[in-house]
């Protein structure tokens, strides 16, 4: 959209204006609402989690200030207090031109109560940037931030401009890279206008579906499989309001966003801003974590780098290979400290040990003849002789004893002892704290009310333990075998069910070839599903599995609806007229055929009959009898002609095969009975019978039952016939 | 180039009548007084295609194309003419011939599409990615005039939005998607796997099929037989070729030579197997960009079959005669805005008068006219943006109007023809008025008649 309206000299003098009226404002969500980095958030808010040994907030608030945001509302919410003290006691209270204002809340849920909040401060007065304390980033807002205003002010409905750069467009590398989910999203080619954004959560839909009217005012939209979300938004003052005004806007972009697309009456715009060069991703998981992680120790992030933001006094330098070391380190001369590698200050390696593709913090011991490989062990780790760790992450203040193992994946929360010589299995959480009962790692329930229950009672319980730790802890060591081995201290978090299988996805540790077959298993089995489903309605014609699927469950909902017409006549003594009258308006709004009609009336006529009390199957077919007696013209009222007649046939076969096996060995006689009645002619009879011909065995079992009857059928009629032209 | 060409012709289509008769089957029609398929067969033959088999819908009209097109083109090209049941769709009419077919890619164009695309491109295209469909598509049509002149015209265009929605590849070279027919009354729904596999997905609703194909024979042939449902190259055919490109990979291995992967699923699936092979046997074993993409890490290399577009520039005129407003939109055209297609040269005043047609004192004939062979016009006439057939007999004072008189029809005098078709050997009276009308070919309308908007023609049929 740049080119006519770059006219550099306008842009340049109006923007400093605008600068000036309105500091360039940003909200800095300092709580993820979401669980994905328990157990470790139980204890330490997210943004306070190191990312090689820097914790994440910082790379935030350095980056928001290089951009030129002037004033930031650090919203915290779990663990508030820790934010606070930390941000109070960190460089950014006392810089001169940015400033650092803390929220806090105890009982917002998600981002949407967090916005509210903010909204309610009333501190926002202009565009603002929106960011969690997690995201990660050195692009320049300038532009994105300019393209936002010239939209806003031709369009006051572009309230928000969205940052998103381009992946490589297979789950593959996305599930490798940073664990997330696969987005499709529509965007306008020419404005840039987001028209449709979908996470891929649910794998098994083969297709996913847009909005026909989209095509009416565009003529041509782009969709992507190759978009990462940064998770940085610019937003207008007005998103504030929107989220105060739709108070079950919850998740930004589940629920915010969606509802913005989808509403169409406030006409909002959501646009995007693509970025080429710089870098900008979101530590939404543990690989996330890992990749990141990798990333800055890459120098992928410049100038948010180890070496460049290094905190308070001690200088990280960087070596070759990828090397980073802080000063003061003890590191013995056999020790082997690989490529990309972090080491912070104070650290004493022993002899003969290993370290490669790890970032270890500040202050840890780490004894003689230790593995250590793509893992992070954060401050004041000790790690005793002999112990390995592949891929795992290891909070402050763990001690591992000697001869310790740690298997790709686990994540030891902290302050935990690991036994000596103790195994721990492949992807295991362990805290010091026991699992929350109420766990609900299912992102649906994220936003439950329970689950601020869940976490404040968990802070509780952690604070206590902060406060008599040494209690805790001679308690403890009481049941010195525990489920950590001899000496360990510490619960292993058990996987549940639901979330089992999604573990290996967000750990550290490298996906498990298997995994990644499994992976390329789901896709084909989409292509299969998505052929399959093209398959069969293509052999008909014409392609609408779409249709079908809308037709089955209007039949289902009609059948539903005629059950409870029928019922109420029932029981209310409704005249059989009436009933009439009402099915046929029923029938009218579902757009159904007189056989669905007469289907669905049978269906609910031997409903009634089942459910009338009965002991024995003579009882069932004298209720049977006396629903056909009864309710006969209401029947017949739908039975027009032969096709008709047969569809209550097949209805009936379906309903004895399915929802009411006690009628199926009545089915000869019931079908005798309808016959006898009128209902049913011989011809539909006949027909039906034909028409089984062919059909599998299964399908045939009702025409072998019924055979005696056909039987006499076929021979008697000639005489009803004669009777009848006499 | 090895390439056969089929010519769906049509037959007497009930979309255009009365335009069309037992003796003028829509192939026939005239379009800048030339039957519509010259253009289709000049078209060919300026890009070297001659063999040529033209496919017409029922035994007469293939009676009646095949001695025209003897007339016409006998050492030109090597036209075969067969005849095909009526109603049995371009699928059908296909699949009724295809035992004729042997070169190793098959182009297919609709009889009725007037254009100036070269077909050459859209071969070369289709040999190039060594695809296994390639489509022809414009842009929306150029409606010329249309857009100066009459609301129909913009209606139209609107319209027109809403023929295809065509997904193509970043590179606009891959059909990724197509929604046809009714499935444009629902919501999109795009496999998530093809999106998955090339990343960005261009959707396209300003596009048109032209309905000019290149296949793969091997893969026509098998397709055609295997599934007898399908009706409609462009509603069936094609949607199932695009639907299935990346299906066919999951049943094959990567090797270059067809190898079943062991899977019992694809035991199970012996048509699938069969079909998949043919399709994979004529893609080349190393695919297509996207598909490379595809093959990450571990996963096994795959097979897939191409589906590839032509995209004419939109410089280019493109349009099919398969309605009375597009026949009247492009016979305005061919005399209009892209006269170079009618093959006539245009005098100074940018019409056509031929040197036998006589006129009468005072009258005019405007620029994008046409007067035919041996045609007379009385005095004070005015004629504009029409054209008017061979040996018509026009009297005085008859305005004509964005109209299409065909051949031996008779104007009385003071009559007023605006946006109207009139057929061969049709008597207009005196001071007849029609307006938007189509006259159906042998008619007489009685003098003073005035007709808007109808369509008049003989009962008998």
């Amino acid at each position: 959209m740049g080119a006519q309206k770059k006219a550099p000299t306008r842009a340049v003098s109006d923007d400093p204006e605008d600068l000036a009226r309105v500091p360039l404002q940003a909200v800095l969500l300092a709580d993820s609402f979401a669980t994905r980095f328990r157990p470790i958030t139980l204890e330490r808010p997210k943004v306070l989690l190191p990312l090689v040994n820097i914790p994440m907030i910082e790379y935030t608030l350095a980056w928001l200030e290089s951009a030129g945001v002037e004033e930031v509302f650090v919203f915290c919410c779990a663990h508030a207090k820790q934010v606070t003290n930390y941000l109070e006691n960190s460089q950014w209270f006392s810089q001169p031109k940015f400033s650092v204002t803390t929220i806090e809340s105890h009982n917002s849920v998600s981002a949407g109560d967090a916005l509210r909040l903010v909204y309610e401060r009333n501190v926002i007065h202009g565009d603002f940037v929106l960011i969690s304390g997690d995201t990660l980033s050195n692009m320049s807002l300038m532009r994105a931030l300019q393209e936002h205003k010239e939209r806003k002010k031709k369009d006051s409905n572009a309230v928000m401009t969205m940052v998103i750069q381009r992946s490589k467009p297979s789950p593959i590398t996305q599930q490798s890279r940073l664990g997330t989910d696969g987005l499709f999203v529509a965007i306008d080619p020419t404005t840039k206008q987001l028209l449709h954004y979908e996470e891929n959560t649910n794998h098994l839909k083969g297709t996913f579906s847009i909005d026909k009217m989209l095509l009416v005012d565009n003529t041509s939209i782009t969709l992507h499989n190759d978009i990462q979300d940064c998770y940085i938004d610019i937003c207008s003052p007005e998103v504030l309001s929107l989220f105060t005004d739709n108070f079950d806007y919850q998740h930004l972009r589940r629920h915010f966003l969606k509802g913005l697309l989808v509403d169409d009456i406030m006409g909002y715009k959501i646009f995007t801003h693509e970025i080429h060069s710089s870098y900008a991703a979101r530590v939404d998981n543990y690989r996330g974590y890992d990749t990141i992680s990798k990333d800055i120790i890459q120098r992928w992030t410049y100038p948010l780098v180890p070496d460049v933001l290094s905190l308070g006094n001690s200088a990280t330098k960087l070596e070759r290979r990828g090397m980073y070391r802080a000063s003061e380190i003890g590191q013995s001369r056999s020790a082997q400290i690989g490529p990309l590698t972090v080491i912070g200050t104070g650290t004493t390696i022993a002899s003969n040990t290993k370290i490669t593709n790890s970032v270890v913090g500040k202050g840890c011991a780490i004894g003689s003849n230790v593995l250590i490989e793509g893992s992070y062990v954060w401050d004041n780790v000790i790690i005793e002789d002999g112990c390995e760790l592949r891929h795992a992450i290891v909070c402050d203040g763990v001690t591992m004893k000697s001869g310790s193992v740690l298997k790709p994946g686990v994540v030891l929360s902290f302050k935990v002892v690991i036994g000596q010589n103790f195994v721990v299995p492949p992807y295991s959480k362990v805290s010091l704290l026991q699992q929350p009962t109420k766990q609900d790692s299912d992102e649906e329930l994220e936003y439950a009310d329970n689950n601020s229950d869940t976490l404040d009672s968990a802070t509780g319980t952690m604070d206590k333990l902060n406060g008599d730790s040494s209690l805790e802890f001679s308690e403890m060591q009481h049941h010195v075998s525990s489920e950590l081995g001899y000496g360990g201290v510490g619960y292993i978090w058990s996987i549940c069910e639901g979330s089992h299988e999604e573990e290996w996805r967000h750990s550290v540790a490298p996906i498990p070839a298997e995994k990644l077959a499994e992976i390329t298993q789901v896709i084909e089995d989409d292509l299969e599903l998505v052929s399959q489903d093209s398959n069969a309605p293509a052999s008909s014609g014409e392609l609408k599995p779409d249709s079908q699927i809308n037709a089955e469950d209007d039949a289902v909902y009609f059948e539903k609806e005629v059950e409870a017409t029928f019922l109420r006549a029932v029981n209310e003594n409704v005249e059989v007229d009436h009933v009439i009258l009402e099915v046929n308006s029923l029938r009218l709004s579902y757009n159904m055929q007189s056989a669905d009609c007469a289907g669905a009336i049978f269906h609910s006529m031997m409903k009634l009959a089942l459910d009338t009390t009965h002991s024995t199957h003579n009882e069932l077919l004298r209720n049977v009898q006396n629903t056909v007696n009864t309710w006969q013209k209401l029947l017949k009222s739908y039975l027009p002609g032969k096709d008709e007649e047969i569809e209550v046939i097949l209805k009936f076969e379906e309903i004895c095969l399915e929802s009411a096996r006690e009628l199926s060995p009545l089915f000869t006689q019931i079908l005798h009975l309808l016959y006898d009645k009128d209902i049913i002619t011989e011809e539909a009879i006949e027909d039906w019978e034909s028409e089984k011909k062919d059909a599998d065995e299964a399908d045939r079992v009702f025409v072998k039952q019924a055979e005696i009857f056909l039987q006499w059928l076929r021979e008697a009629p000639e005489e009803d016939d004669e009777e009848d032209d006499e | 180039m090895d390439f056969q060409v089929v010519v769906l012709a049509g037959g007497f289509s009930k979309k255009l009548v009365p335009l069309v008769s037992k003796e003028v089957p829509k192939a026939l029609l005239p379009v800048a007084n030339r039957p519509v398929l010259s253009y289709v067969l000049e078209l060919l033959e300026q890009s070297n295609l001659k063999d040529l088999i033209v496919v017409v819908e029922g035994e007469h009209a293939a009676l009646l194309v095949g001695g025209w097109i003897s007339g016409a083109y006998v050492d030109r090209l090597h036209v075969e003419v067969a005849a095909v049941p009526e109603d049995i769709g371009t699928a059908g009419a296909l699949r009724a011939i295809a035992h004729h077919l042997t070169a190793k890619d098959i182009l297919v164009v609709s009889g009725d599409l007037v254009s100036d695309v070269p077909p050459g491109a859209v071969a070369a295209a289709h040999r190039r990615h060594n695809a296994v469909v390639t489509a022809m598509l414009c842009s929306a049509p150029v409606s010329g005039p249309a857009e100066s002149g009459s609301s129909g015209g913009k209606d139209k265009t609107k319209k027109a939005g809403r023929y295809n929605l065509i997904g193509l590849d970043r590179s606009k070279q891959f059909l990724l998607y197509i929604a046809t027919g009714a499935e444009l009354e629902n919501d999109l729904r795009i496999q998530k796997s093809i999106l998955r596999a090339v990343g960005e997905m261009e959707i396209r609703a300003d596009l048109i099929d032209a309905h000019l194909y290149a296949f793969k024979r091997t893969v026509l042939q098998e397709i055609l037989h295997q599934k007898d449902t399908f009706q409609s190259l462009k509603e069936d055919l094609l949607p199932y070729l695009v639907r299935s490109q990346l299906k066919s990979e999951i049943l094959l291995n990567g090797a270059p030579q067809p190898e079943e992967n062991g899977n019992e699923k694809v035991a199970s699936q012996n048509n699938q197997v069969l079909l998949s092979q043919i399709l994979s046997n004529s893609s080349r074993p190393n695919f297509h960009e996207r598909h490379e993409l595809d093959s990450y890490g571990s996963a096994p290399a795959r097979r897939t079959h191409k589906c590839c577009v032509y995209i004419a520039s939109k410089s280019k005129y493109c349009a099919r005669l398969n309605s009375i407003q597009a026949f009247s939109d492009i016979n305005r055209d061919v005399i209009g805005e892209v006269n170079h297609l009618s093959g006539y040269s245009f005098s100074a005043h940018n019409n056509i008068i031929h040197p036998s047609a006589e006129l009468g004192s005072k009258t005019t004939v405007g620029p994008h006219c046409m007067l035919g062979e041996g045609s007379q016009m009385g005095d004070k006439c005015s004629v504009k943006r029409s054209v008017i057939g061979r040996h018509c007999r026009i009297g005085s004072n008859v305005k004509i109007v964005n109209s299409i008189i065909m051949n031996h029809v008779t104007i009385g005098d003071g009559c007023s023809i605006q946006g109207s078709v009139v057929c061969s050997n049709v008597q207009l009276q005196e001071r007849v008025v029609l307006k938007d009308c189509q006259v159906g070919a042998g008619f007489v309308v009685i003098a003073g008649g005035e007709y808007k908007g109808e369509s008049l023609a003989k009962k008998e049929k």
